[in-house]
């Protein structure tokens, strides 16, 4: 009661700082585990390393309720068009950790139906290396976005609106002649996959 | 009376037989295929026993050597009463090959039949639902044939790419 008397009852700070501060320490992440990594993913979860330490332990395997997708293991170019429309239906602000070395790079998967990083196709804050990465490695990556959005963070998360350009690395695609390139659109706006005409 | 006594009495030389570590393995040329097959896997669920169709695999001889036809495929035969087990492969040559379906014998063939159509684009005669079962229906090419190249043509990297901001 006395201190209540020496210090004001009020803060002064800035509406971006507090609700970074809020942000940050509750990231409700989905987990997109498609391979192994999503072991490594549930054994950070689990008890002996604890990412509810960090905050983020609240696993939604809704993305309308997540604000962190973590990709976790290899993408498909079947897949593509779910984890892009999986991405859209998480609402803002939200994060990527690209985990592992099968979802930023492809990994030794260099063949025809594995995409070489998801950063091709969705923007991607972290990338985890390792195959797969130990779980320290992901908490780590929880902490750097933590920091990133302690950062960069905004209140009304204009901070995405300069992130309009393609982030990702140059197109492998570029590198074939354009008579040897198939185009094979996946559509995610309309429909997971592109319908193929009835007949 | 074995399996073979059967075969040979009814589709004599229609196929050639051989053995490998102690199992057999029947083997139909590309232009006997499409007539014999069928009714020699009829033959062998029916009156041999062979009741199980435990797997078809899909086989490209391209640049094989001493390989006469292009494509084979393996279906693999159990008798789960003895254990036994008959490999038949049958061949199928370009410019569209295509062996007759076995769904009439056994319906688990639906999903083999529809990945070796996925892979190697071997149609099958009869198949009610031959569509693509790995790959994305708008795939056009036919993957784990040898003269397609172990990155693909570009397939995987045709999506549209997402920004951060309109995202």
């Amino acid at each position: 009661m006395a201190i209540s008397g020496l210090m004001p009852d009020y803060l002064v700070t800035r509406l971006d700082h507090v609700a970074n501060l809020v942000r940050k320490h509750s990231l409700w992440p989905m987990p997109f585990a498609t391979a192994c990594c999503g072991i490594e993913l549930m054994a950070t979860a689990a008890s002996r390393y604890d990412i509810a330490r960090f905050g983020s332990e609240a696993m939604r395997f809704s993305p309308r309720q997540c604000d962190l997708m973590i990709v976790a293991g290899r993408v498909v170019m079947k897949m593509v068009p779910v984890m892009q429309r999986i991405w859209l239906q998480m609402p803002e602000p939200k994060w990527c950790i690209s985990m592992g070395a099968c979802a930023s790079s492809g990994g030794v998967f260099d063949t025809y139906c594995t995409v070489q990083g998801i950063d091709r196709f969705i923007p991607v804050d972290v990338y985890v290396p390792g195959c797969p990465p130990r779980p320290e490695q992901l908490i780590r990556a929880v902490l750097d976005i933590q920091e990133k959005i302690s950062r960069t963070g905004t209140m009304d998360a204009r901070e995405f609106a300069a992130r309009s350009s393609y982030e990702g690395p140059t197109s492998l695609a570029k590198e074939l002649s354009p008579e040897e390139a198939i185009v094979a659109p996946g559509d995610y706006r309309t429909a997971t996959r592109l319908r193929m005409p009835l007949n | 009376m074995t399996y073979i006594d059967t075969l040979n009495a009814r589709f004599s030389g229609a196929f050639a037989i051989s053995a490998f570590r102690g199992q057999n393995r029947v083997s139909i040329d590309a232009h006997k295929a499409p007539v014999v097959l069928f009714d020699m896997l009829k033959c062998l669920k029916m009156d041999c026993g062979f009741d199980f169709l435990c797997d078809i695999a899909g086989i490209d001889y391209l640049n094989y050597p001493n390989a006469a036809d292009r494509y084979g495929v393996v279906y693999a035969l159990v008798n789960t009463t003895t254990g036994e087990r008959l490999f038949v492969r049958a061949f199928a040559n370009d410019p569209e090959p295509e062996l007759p379906s076995v769904m009439a014998l056994w319906q688990g063939a639906n999903w083999m039949e529809r990945e070796v159509f996925d892979m190697f684009g071997i149609r099958f005669d009869g198949h009610p639902d031959l569509r693509r079962i790995l790959m994305p229906s708008e795939f056009t090419a036919f993957p784990l044939r040898k003269d397609y190249p172990l990155r693909g043509y570009g397939e995987r990297h045709n999506f549209q790419t997402i920004t951060r901001s309109e995202s």
